[in-house]
């Protein structure tokens, strides 16, 4: 049988396909702009949390339990303190411990993905496993192990949480690197004899580092929710610090007297601070590959 | 049958992961600064002399070295003695059983509803692609998953218990009654609120995942052909889409088991639901080592148990993996 | 789901009447494609904003009792015109020109209700039936009268099917099996346009003679048949017509027997250089490739590759014009 044989039209397909569909608007400029403001939300948070002075957490007895105004506007505690710069505050450390935490397993995951898919089938099948293992423990009740048994605080909760986020990034960069390792240049290189680690510098790590970072935004919001999960639970930070965790236990004691403002906006502040996060991770992946976006 | 198979496989591999989770957390637990004796004895610690605290590390082997105490504790676990709770002075597993039942009341309501409103926002949301009420489906599941369960929890309590006083604050049983005593109803009245929370937060996940598999089934080459057949609608939908979609969609489900349970321990906490999820609460705060390495184990059995019933029914449902291609 | 066709048809009357009399008048003609042109709009790294034309300028026809080969290479978007003909492309799909079927314009209207009945497709692949549904129930599903089951069970017989055939998955059948439950599918409705997409894909040389005869009997029941494929010998063997695809559009359309004779009968160099390629002949490749959508050159399309080319096929798409009983796109053809 005779086939005409030319190189096939991959984007073609891929249009065919990948119904995305045609704006009128340029989506490119609209995703900058939604990725640049929620930056800049991230950042002033962290700016504001270092300017503002430690006065308006101080005990205050004159301006107790006052609900929002001009000049609190998400009101004061039953000892007088300024909310909002407790949130703010609180906020600026859930996201420091959230970065540290997700950085340890964004490399966790790295390391046991990139192992996984080259160092053969036995280390792939014991990492597998070991990813089930971890995923078997609900992921609340593992955080709660490690933290008990790492005496609490804020050590018990950068572990806990870098401990127990990796394993579905893991999965994704396994599949990831074993792709590449396939894939058509690095064959090439193989059968032009370089060795493992050459082209595993050469040709696999510059594929998987942007791969790091997105993976790093993924995990941060989870390893945030998870922090300020724990904390609330009373396994976590310490009861002195102004984290949300802590804010929206104590304010539970308050409820019933009709304090809302003590559980509402410091909540709702830490949901906008996570789905910030969310939408430069998934802004930061359709750039680099717009098929990927679920659409 | 290749789907025994197939599930054997499934069931081996969970058997052992379990055992190396009984191992792990053992480890863990001897290397903790938790005093199990000390944990024991809690508030009666004045009362205790020295020799008894001896007395008490003797009956329970802790002179021993760790090898030897972990394959006594492993060799009563597998006949069923996971040792006595401490802060509740009962066999763990009377505890375990007990609260358990009621969390799995909380958790079984809350997981069927999200798990049918979960799947039909995601159709209704995979239908309507690029449509309102697409975007807004989509708006409202991203918005929940990055929303703290326990916040959530907090809020409903303002709502319905502070404001409009429907349901009380706190506290799963009327206070002063026996547990024994308590009624049907006023169970089910203090599930409500913890189970509307965990639903709500519950659909984010099952929805968006069964709105992208809706999109990428109407994508898909059969679809095209069943067009090009003059199908269309939500005949097409129905016929081809929801069988296709079904089955991942209940697997996720039963996958979620997890979460289900995490969900549980903040919303139990939140609304003080005698449930495990508190129970874990305490047995991490005080120190009850045998309830904390119990709840560990029995909590691991039933996110296995969750997948492996979503394995099965794949391997009953779905021809593919019944007739022996598990290529899938 | 619902395609946006924004054919444009009220200009397809005066470009009728500029058509010979003789095909207007030819009661034969059961499909004409005019003009057709295809384009999305893609996303590109970084979300650069990309318009795809697909198809552009496409012109071909199908009569009553003729099978008429499409012939293009592999990936070069040639489903994409079964698709426009269906009104079945994506929704971000832009399509452009006229497409008449018994004399008329195929409105989007008139599609839904021809889908399946009047026109069907023949699809590439096994992987075009529902995994999870049995073949027989699938066939039932595109008939959609009270009495399916038995004329399933009717077109099964014809196309030497057993009852038990129908029980079974679509990932249970053979290569052969699932070639002939496609054409059962596609028939069962009673088309009078049948569209055959890639029919052949590397199948047994026996599965590929087999189907081959299913279309010519289709087509010698009175069936316009439409076989889009990269086989140019196994178009050779059963069609009357064939319709060279290069590139997003037709670049020649000869009778069989110009492409029997071969070398100078046929019109167009790329056609002539197909001819070349083929084993029997030189077996000599043509040099070159064929451009993608994203960089299509500014004149002919073929003209990067061309060994006639001119300065003047730089500067504008050659129309398509008549000749010789044919009809080819290329400004030097004689």
């Amino acid at each position: 049988m005779n086939v005409l044989t030319e190189p096939e039209n991959t984007i073609l397909e891929g249009a065919q396909r990948n119904g995305i569909r045609s704006y009128k608007l340029n989506r490119r400029q609209k995703i900058l702009i939604i990725t640049g403001f929620c930056t800049a939300l991230l950042i002033g948070v962290m700016i504001a949390a270092q300017l503002m002075s430690n006065e308006g957490i101080a005990t205050n007895f004159t301006q107790q339990n006052l609900a929002p105004s001009w000049s609190h506007p998400f009101g004061t505690d039953w000892l007088g303190r300024d909310m909002f710069t407790r949130t703010i505050k609180g906020l600026a450390i859930s996201i420091q411990i959230g970065l540290l935490a997700s950085s340890v397993s964004v490399v966790i995951a790295l390391v046991l993905g990139m192992a996984a898919a080259t160092m053969g089938e036995k280390v792939d099948d014991a990492i597998s496993w070991l990813v089930d293992l971890f995923m078997g423990v609900p992921h609340l009740v593992a955080l709660i192990l490690i933290a008990v048994v790492l005496g609490g605080g804020a050590k018990g909760v950068i572990i806990g949480v870098a401990l127990t986020h990796w394993p579905s990034l893991t999965r994704v960069i396994r599949a990831e690197v074993m792709q590449v390792r396939t894939s058509q240049y690095v064959l090439v290189s193989r059968h032009m004899g370089k060795g493992r680690w050459w082209i595993a510098s050469k040709h696999i790590l510059p594929h998987l580092l942007p791969q790091f970072f997105v993976g790093l935004i993924l995990i941060f919001p989870h390893a945030i929710l998870h922090e300020a999960s724990i904390t609330f639970l009373g396994f976590g930070l310490s009861p002195h610090l102004p984290a949300i965790g802590v804010i929206l236990s104590e304010s539970m004691g308050y409820l019933a007297a009709g304090m809302w403002w003590l559980a509402f906006f410091p909540g709702l502040s830490l949901l906008v601070i996570v789905r910030a996060f969310d939408v430069i991770g998934d802004n930061l992946r359709l750039l680099m590959d717009p098929h990927s976006a679920h659409e | 049958m290749n789907s025994a198979k197939y599930v054997a496989g499934k069931a081996l591999r969970m058997l052992t992961l379990l055992i190396a989770l009984c191992i792990v957390s053992f480890i863990l637990v001897k290397n903790s600064p938790i005093d199990p004796v000390q944990a024991y004895i809690g508030a009666d610690m004045m009362r205790v002399s020295e020799e008894q605290r001896e007395q008490i590390a003797e009956n329970w082997g802790l002179d021993k070295p760790p090898v030897e105490q972990f394959i006594s504790w492993a060799g009563a676990i597998v006949q069923g003695d996971f040792g006595t709770s401490m802060i509740y002075r009962v066999p763990v597993l009377t505890v375990i059983g007990n609260r358990f039942t009621a969390s799995l009341a909380l958790m079984g309501v809350a997981w069927l509803l999200s798990g049918i409103f979960g799947f039909l926002m995601g159709v209704i949301a995979g239908m309507n692609k690029g449509k309102l009420i697409d975007r807004a489906i989509k708006w409202y599941c991203l918005t929940l998953a990055a929303t703290p369960t326990f916040w959530l929890g907090l809020i409903l309590l303002m709502i319905f218990s502070v404001w409009l006083g429907w349901f009380p604050i706190g506290l799963g049983v009327p206070v002063g009654v026996l547990s024994e005593n308590v009624t049907l109803s006023e169970k089910i009245y203090h599930l409500i609120l913890p189970a509307l929370t965990l639903s709500i937060v519950g659909v984010a996940n099952i929805a968006l995942h069964t709105r992208q598999k809706l999109l990428d089934v109407l994508e898909s080459d059969y679809i095209l052909f069943a067009r090009a057949n003059g199908e269309s609608g939500l005949g097409l939908v129905w016929k081809h889409g929801v069988r296709n979609i079904m089955l991942p969609a209940v697997t996720l489900q039963f996958a979620s088991f997890s979460e289900l349970f995490g969900g549980s321990v903040l919303a139990e906490q939140v609304f003080s639901y005698p449930g495990l999820g508190q129970a874990t609460v305490q047995a991490g705060l005080r120190g009850d080592v045998p309830l904390l390495l119990g709840i560990v184990l029995i909590s691991a059995i039933f996110v296995f148990t969750g997948n492996l019933i979503g394995d099965i029914i794949c391997s009953i449902v779905d021809p593919r993996i019944k007739e022996g291609r598990a290529s899938v | 789901m619902n395609t946006k066709q924004t054919s444009k048809f009220s200009h397809s009357n005066a470009s009728i009447m500029n058509r010979s009399t003789e095909s207007l008048a030819n009661p034969e003609e059961l499909l004409v494609v005019k003009n057709l042109s295809v384009s999305f709009i893609q996303y590109a790294k970084g979300l650069k904003q990309l318009n795809l034309e697909v198809i552009c300028d496409l012109n071909v026809s199908v009569n009553s009792g003729e099978i008429v080969a499409i012939v293009g290479s592999s990936g070069s978007g040639k489903s994409l015109l079964a698709h426009a003909i269906l009104g079945i492309l994506p929704t971000n799909a832009k399509v452009t020109g006229t497409i008449r079927y018994q004399g008329q314009a195929l409105t989007t209207e008139r599609q839904k209700v021809f889908r399946g009945r009047e026109i069907s497709l023949i699809p590439q692949s096994v992987n075009y039936l529902d995994p999870l549904m049995k073949v027989g129930e699938q066939v039932q599903n595109t008939i959609r009268t009270k009495d399916a089951k038995q004329l399933q069970q009717q077109v099964f017989e014809r196309y030497h099917l057993s009852k038990e055939a129908g029980l079974l998955y679509p990932f249970q059948l053979s290569g052969g099996m699932a070639r002939r439950v496609l054409v059962a599918t596609a028939v069962s409705g009673g088309a009078k346009l049948i569209i055959a997409d890639e029919p052949t894909p590397g199948l047994h040389p026996e599965v590929v003679a087999e189907t081959l005869a299913h279309l010519k009997e289709l087509a010698n029941q009175g069936c316009g048949v439409m076989m889009i494929t990269h086989d140019i010998e196994a178009a050779m063997k059963i069609a009357d017509r064939i319709a060279v695809f290069y590139a997003g559009t037709t670049v020649e359309v000869a009778p069989i027997e110009d492409f029997k004779e071969g070398g100078e009968a046929l019109r167009h160099p790329y056609t002539r250089a197909l001819w070349m390629a083929l084993p029997e002949n030189d077996f000599k490749p043509i040099p070159g490739f064929q451009p993608t959508p994203t960089d299509l050159p500014p004149g002919c399309l073929f003209e990067p590759r061309c060994h006639l080319r001119t300065a003047e096929c730089q500067c504008k798409k050659p129309e398509m014009q008549d000749l010789r009983g044919g009809q080819v796109r290329c400004i030097h053809a004689t």
